[in-house]
């Protein structure tokens, strides 16, 4: 039994699963490394699940599908940014207010561009890697490397690559520099003649991008089709893993794992053990507040969190 | 600092930022409206001459109101107290199918005890799930909008679970649907748990009032609760403590109030106003707990708060506004044949939020502004 749970199939699962998620949560990186909380990635997931199956049908092309995601994640992080930053807005209200709009603007536009609110996608993205060997001929242990590491959507790579490159924008490069002293200790980096709203709008419109990939993965790649309310509140559990992450790539990028591993697992449990599938369901939520529960004293946001900068002025 | 007072626009300007952030929605609308390539006169003309134009309309317009005055509420009184309660959905949930039992298990009891133990059960249920995210922020600290969007999804699977446990017979349940669906029903709640509609209060005094007009007790219960929130919050101890922790935590915390204690009595009470939306829809409307019944009426409740500017009069405002555009949003649907879908009407509430609070903000500057200069 225990064979039968964790083979290659689940381990790839888990990456599948966790992909949204460690995307999303590394939005939210971007954006509170600079200040701001951005409770819209649900939202701005959810749009760009849609946008993507809506452009790569009209176009054919599911490359356009994932561009026109990350644009759309990108112009819902500038609404947020304008709001939060230009405005000084509530944080949390504006995110729940995108959250609102998410759910009204994709389903308005399904109906009216598709006349109902499930859209199967026409095409989707080709699987990159080698070549399965039959399972006659070459070892089974071949496969399942395969099947393991190199047999993936191409965005599964792309994530790869994003979360080694945030990485190193965050903690490597002088821009990190900024966007971090941004989020812990504003005053001090605009005496050292950092531009704070420009840091700010260039980290909340990169986590709008980042979810907007995150739903395009959702959509085109692992569901196949776009249903209303589709993101499930991966927005929020993207959050706490970001959270568990303690607000770094590679903290998200684990947590993101942990979830994935969780969901893959209570799907294969669903077969295995007597347990009604609506409690399978709750596996992630339960699993979010657990770990959200549990990162709390050894996780610390960053100082300015969530705080509009004010200007000192005579 | 009186004579300043009186001649201040921008406090005038502050109370009636709502209406400015409706009005900026419904040109947002319009222009929405003319992209279909429809006429914005005439679908707003529909939207308000059906929802408001006639008895029928304005009792429509009110059973809406209803479910969305007490998630409204629940929104509007955690935020006094520095919360905020995003998961009206799942209290509403939970307290809902809580009262649905109580109603079709305890058939026996008569009706003078059965309604008001529906109606408690109803507020305990939602009371009961508020307090674990409550309890969860007072303890170490969690963030309690995390918590209460997973409680939803929890709380959306557990119900789907238990309407399974105590479904309708199939004859039963597809009659109900019209055959056409099958979304799970639970049986029937007793006749004595239902809440009487409020046509026979007209006939009786001779006002003409059609019978199949939905608008029932539930919406005195409403209005009931939003009498009791501004009780609470600004006529007891209590309440006077949930604001001082709203306004400053630790300046709540140096004056002797326990900050623990009165989140989680907050987000108790808060949660308890979210249950009650299952006396307008399971004992005033369909007599059974069906699991489609109201989506999204917990999320509309944040727009109703953030519009009512988390007043307990505001929500009661707020909450029939969105109900004529939720109404009447559903009559222009049907009127332009599905070419203005009804979803319009929840990006018009998006913009009415954003809007809100960047007046509100705007507004507050000028303020400032003008005290500094002065």
């Amino acid at each position: 039994m225990f064979g039968d749970i964790f083979n290659a199939q689940f381990f790839s699962s888990s990456i599948r699963v966790a992909i949204p998620l460690a995307l999303a949560g590394l939005g939210g990186v971007f954006s509170e490394k600079s200040g701001v909380i951005n409770i819209g990635l649900e939202g701005m997931i959810l749009t760009g699940a849609f946008t993507a199956i809506a452009a790569t049908n009209f176009s054919g092309n599911p490359w356009v599908g994932v561009l026109a995601a990350i644009m759309v994640g990108m112009l819902l992080g500038l609404i947020h940014a304008v709001t939060c930053i230009t405005f000084k807005a509530n944080q949390i209200v504006s995110g729940v207010a995108i959250n609102l709009f998410a759910s009204g603007i994709t389903v308005f536009f399904s109906w009216l561009l598709f006349g109902e609110t499930q859209i199967m996608a026409k095409s989707s993205l080709p699987i990159w890697g080698l070549p399965l060997p039959n399972i006659g001929e070459g070892s089974v242990f071949v496969r399942n490397l395969i099947v393991m590491f190199a047999n993936y959507s191409p965005l599964v790579y792309l994530t790869i690559i994003i979360f080694v490159l945030s990485h190193i924008i965050l903690f490597k490069t002088p821009f990190g520099l900024r966007l971090r002293s941004v989020g812990e200790y504003p005053q001090a980096a605009d005496t050292m003649g950092v531009n704070i709203v420009k840091m700010r709008y260039i980290a909340v419109m990169t986590s709008g991008a980042l979810a907007g990939l995150a739903g395009s993965f959702l959509s085109l790649e692992q569901a196949h089709f776009f249903v209303k309310e589709m993101s499930g509140g991966r927005g929020f559990i993207a959050l706490a893993a970001m959270i568990f992450g303690k607000w770094t790539p590679f903290g998200t990028a684990g947590a993101a794992l942990l979830f994935g591993v969780g969901e893959a697992l209570a799907m294969r449990l669903q077969g295995v053990l007597a347990i009604p599938v609506q409690f399978i369901n709750m596996v992630p939520y339960l699993l979010a507040i657990f770990v959200l529960v549990s990162a709390i004293g050894r996780a610390t946001p960053p100082a300015a969190d969530g705080i509009p900068y004010e200007k000192e002025i005579g | 600092m009186k004579s300043i007072k009186k001649f201040d626009y921008y406090t005038i300007l502050e109370k009636i930022t709502p209406l400015i952030a409706v009005i900026i929605a419904l040109l947002v609308g319009a222009v929405v409206i003319i992209l279909i390539g429809e006429n914005p006169i005439f679908v707003y003309k529909t939207l308000f001459s059906f929802a408001i134009g006639n008895r029928d309309g304005w009792g429509n317009v009110l059973f809406r109101a209803t479910p969305l005055i007490f998630t409204g509420l629940t929104v509007a009184f955690a935020f006094r107290c520095g919360l905020f309660n995003i998961g009206g959905e799942g209290q509403m949930y939970i307290g809902t199918f809580l009262a649905t039992w109580v109603g079709f298990t305890f058939t026996s009891l008569p009706a003078i005890i059965l309604i008001p133990l529906c109606i408690l059960t109803a507020a305990a249920g939602g009371a009961l799930w508020a307090a674990i995210p409550g309890i969860l922020k007072a303890k170490t600290g969690v963030h309690e909008v995390i918590v209460t969007i997973m409680m939803n999804w929890i709380a959306s699977s557990l119900t789907f679970f238990l309407v399974l446990k105590f479904k309708a017979t199939a004859t039963e349940a597809m009659e109900a649907v019209g055959a056409k669906q099958m979304i799970p029903h639970t049986i029937e709640i007793a006749e004595a748990a239902r809440l009487p509609r409020l046509y026979p209060i007209f006939n009786f005094l001779n006002i003409d009032f059609p019978a199949y007009n939905q608008v029932n007790v539930s919406f005195f219960i409403a209005i009931g609760v939003a009498v009791l929130a501004y009780y609470i919050l600004w006529k007891t101890n209590l309440g006077y403590e949930i604001r001082a922790v709203g306004y400053s935590p630790l300046a709540a915390e140096y004056g002797g109030i326990s900050v623990g204690k009165n989140i989680i009595l907050a987000m108790m009470i808060s949660g308890a106003f979210a249950g009650l939306v299952g006396t307008n829809e399971v004992m005033g409307f369909k007599y059974r707990w069906r699991q489609d019944l109201f989506t999204g009426l917990g999320f509309n409740g944040i727009a109703v708060a953030l519009l009512g500017k988390n007043h307990p009069l505001g929500v009661v405002l707020a909450a029939i506004l969105f109900a004529i555009l939720n109404y009447g949003g559903a009559i222009v649907n049907i009127f332009t044949e599905g070419r203005i879908p009804r979803e319009l009407i929840m990006v018009l509430q998006a913009v009415i939020v954003i809007f809100v609070v960047i007046s509100d903000e705007v507004v507050k500057r000028l303020i400032r502004q003008r005290r500094k200069t002065v």
